[in-house]
């Protein structure tokens, strides 16, 4: 028999029963759909975090202190124990094809003016070059000088929101706000970034940090090191090798810090390893749910397996029939299993409309992101498939084992 | 063995015998619990005859149909088909001389339902593996077949939508279509009235005249009469074979 005739005659049988047909592909189309749902909707999620990651500004060095044993702010006997903020000025100064480096110190203080009085902002002092390096743009006003960092200037630049939070739609620059008990004006607004990373660029208050060392997070070992940091970020011209500067930045800091590679006491970073774990741990994640919805394909082909042995057995007669007219034992199951791929095939396409369909409408609904990926397209259709070939054969080839003198009699 | 000797010898002097079966045996069961249902069977029929199996139930009619019409294999013995040995041919085989050789009409009409007369007939074709002919091909030779059978007006409709005796008459155009060497009819009258009974027998006997060679197999013997020979069964024996006197009409 020809295949197309095949076809035609698998085809005809599942239009036959297209309730029991439909029902039959539930499990397919659940399976298909839910395995490139699934797919895109962490797929989108994993983009817009590697946006974020993005966003903070590219070719960006990290540079965080390895903290002494006694906790962050304990000092281990040999002075090792952190960056301090001089270590910045000098990464700036010494090591070449660094286009920027910014160093952040936060606190969080209450902060009122114009009758408005809101609690806990996060106050965020850094250097100039800190627009550089976090691309961030000045809306109004002017950003903070080196002088002013220098002299310890009270002045603060409003985050976007911050800003509508404090004056509504009259613009701050040039008025007065309090953080905690210090006076300062308003010299500029920044241009808004959003949230990147679970903070929120815009809800910020930034000044120099020279200030926030004095004002807000006052260290008592200061006088002796110098002012501590957490972090310091270093931006690199990107047609320098990020790994050479990486290298002059380690013998740097070994020097100033006399320690030596063995047991340095900080760790440096690139964005390119933030991505890769963040991208490791969200592929992993999908990986597992998708497997999750992949379980839902072989119930699918479960329930094919199921339907096609009740079709064989109401079938038998019509087995006996073909087998009468000369039917072989491999037409008879080329038939059946036609049939159970027709099914899980056609499944599988409608699943993979509504998977498709269901992640663009989820991602217009919901405001997540969503990324259709295609190879789980490819394979979670090419699953189908399989699935309807592996679940199918063992009713087809009961079908084909058929005696054909029984099958005519059967009732 | 309770043949007869005359039409033996007349058989095989005359025309050649298309259909031979030698000490044919079916046994069913194993060890001490067997059941011989055919306990060696002689039958040679010649091209073009029209011959009738009678017996009770129990008599290995059923079981002598089903070995003619190779759905099943002898247990021993010898069955020659167009001279062609197929006692111990393989399933595959069986199913390509069931296709090429055998046209079954049997008593349910066992057509198959949803399909329409025009490819009811078609299906042996569809199952003809070495397939010279292109659809159209087919499609003219069925409508070819339907006509023979008087159901030229009727290629489009549904078994549901036909008489019984409309039904059966579809069955045999199945079982023409591939020019069989040998023409099977399991009861074909049975789910009939005596009427459209006749006429299918009729039909039967038109065929016959055209040069078709069919075994009727039955437990009537008024429709055993219609055939030229009548092969009585009992016990998985020939009891007897009758020759009805109408060599041929006309």
């Amino acid at each position: 028999m020809k295949l197309s005739e095949v076809v035609k005659i698998s085809w005809e049988a599942i239009a036959k029963n297209k309730i029991r047909s439909m029902l039959t592909m539930l499990g397919v189309i659940i399976g298909v759909a839910a395995v490139i749902g699934v797919v895109s909707i962490s797929a989108g999620t994993e983009a817009t975090i590697n946006d974020q990651i993005s966003g903070l500004g590219s070719n960006l060095i990290f540079i965080t202190a390895n903290f002494g044993r006694g906790g962050r702010d304990s000092f281990a006997p040999n002075n090792r124990g952190g960056l301090v903020f001089n270590d910045a000025y000098a990464i700036a100064q010494q090591v070449p094809g660094v286009v920027g480096v910014t160093v952040e110190q936060d606190a969080s203080e209450t902060v009122k003016a114009n009758g408005v009085t809101l609690t806990d902002i996060s106050i965020l002092g850094t250097t100039i070059d800190f627009p550089t390096v976090r691309s961030m743009n000045i809306a109004s006003g002017s950003y903070f000088t080196q002088q002013a960092v220098d002299q310890k200037q009270k002045v603060v630049v409003l985050g976007a929101s911050l800003a509508t939070q404090l004056f509504g739609t009259s613009d701050p620059v040039g008025q007065y706000i309090t953080i905690g008990s210090t006076q300062l004006p308003v010299i500029g607004v920044m241009a808004p970034k959003g949230a990147v990373g679970g903070i929120d660029y815009d809800a910020r208050a930034y000044m120099p940090i020279t200030v926030v060392f004095q004002k807000f997070t006052p260290s008592e070992f200061a006088r002796f090191r110098g002012d501590r940091v957490r972090l310091i970020y270093v931006k690199v011209d990107p047609s320098v090798k990020l790994d050479d500067v990486i290298l002059q930045i380690q013998l740097l800091l070994y020097k100033r810090h006399n320690v030596t590679s063995s047991a340095p006491d900080f760790s440096i970073t690139t964005q390119q390893d933030i991505i890769a774990t963040q991208e490791a741990t969200t592929a992993a994640f999908r990986n597992l749910l998708a497997w999750v919805a992949g379980i839902s394909l072989i119930v699918g082909g479960i329930g094919i397996m199921n339907i096609m042995l009740v079709s064989v057995t109401e079938r038998t007669r019509e087995i006996g029939i073909r087998q009468a007219v000369g039917a072989t034992a491999e037409d008879i199951r080329i038939q059946f299993l036609m049939e159970a791929l027709l099914l899980s095939i056609f499944g599988g396409l409608v699943g993979l409309v509504v998977g498709m369909g269901g992640s663009i409408l989820f991602g217009a609904l919901s405001g997540m992101r969503t990324v259709i990926v295609p190879s789980s397209v490819f394979l979670a259709f090419g699953s189908a498939a399989l699935v309807g070939i592996f679940f199918g054969y063992y009713p087809a080839n009961r079908a084909a084992q058929l005696d054909p003198i029984e099958a005519l009699r059967y009732e | 063995m309770l043949s007869a000797p005359g039409l033996w010898v007349q058989n095989k002097m005359g025309k050649q015998a298309i259909i031979e079966t030698v000490d044919l045996k079916k046994i069913y069961g194993m060890g001490d619990a067997t059941v011989a249902a055919l306990n060696g069977v002689n039958i040679q029929i010649t091209a073009g005859e029209f011959v009738s199996i009678i017996g009770p139930s129990g008599s290995g009619k059923s079981t002598l149909m089903h070995i003619l019409g190779c759905l099943s294999r002898p247990t021993a013995g010898q069955y020659i088909l167009d001279d062609q040995d197929i006692s111990n041919l393989d399933n595959k085989q069986l199913a390509a001389i069931r296709n090429k050789k055998i046209g079954f009409v049997f008593q349910a009409y066992n057509l198959l339902s949803r399909t329409t007369a025009l490819h009811n007939v078609m299906l042996p074709l569809m199952y003809d593996h070495v397939d010279s002919q292109t659809q159209a091909d087919k499609e003219k030779l069925a409508l070819e077949m339907l006509k023979k059978v008087g159901l030229g007006d009727r290629i489009g409709h549904m078994p549901q939508e036909l008489s019984g005796g409309q039904q059966q008459r579809v069955a045999i155009a199945r079982a023409l279509i591939n020019n069989p060497v040998m023409i099977i009819g399991d009861e074909p009258t049975g789910n009939l009235d005596s009427h459209s009974g006749a006429d299918i027998l009729k039909l039967f006997n038109e065929i016959h005249e055209q040069g078709a060679t069919i075994v009727l197999v039955t437990h009537d013997p008024q429709i055993a009469a219609y055939a030229q020979r009548t092969i009585i069964l009992r016990d998985g024996l020939i009891e007897s074979i009758t020759k009805n006197g109408h060599e041929r009409k006309q």
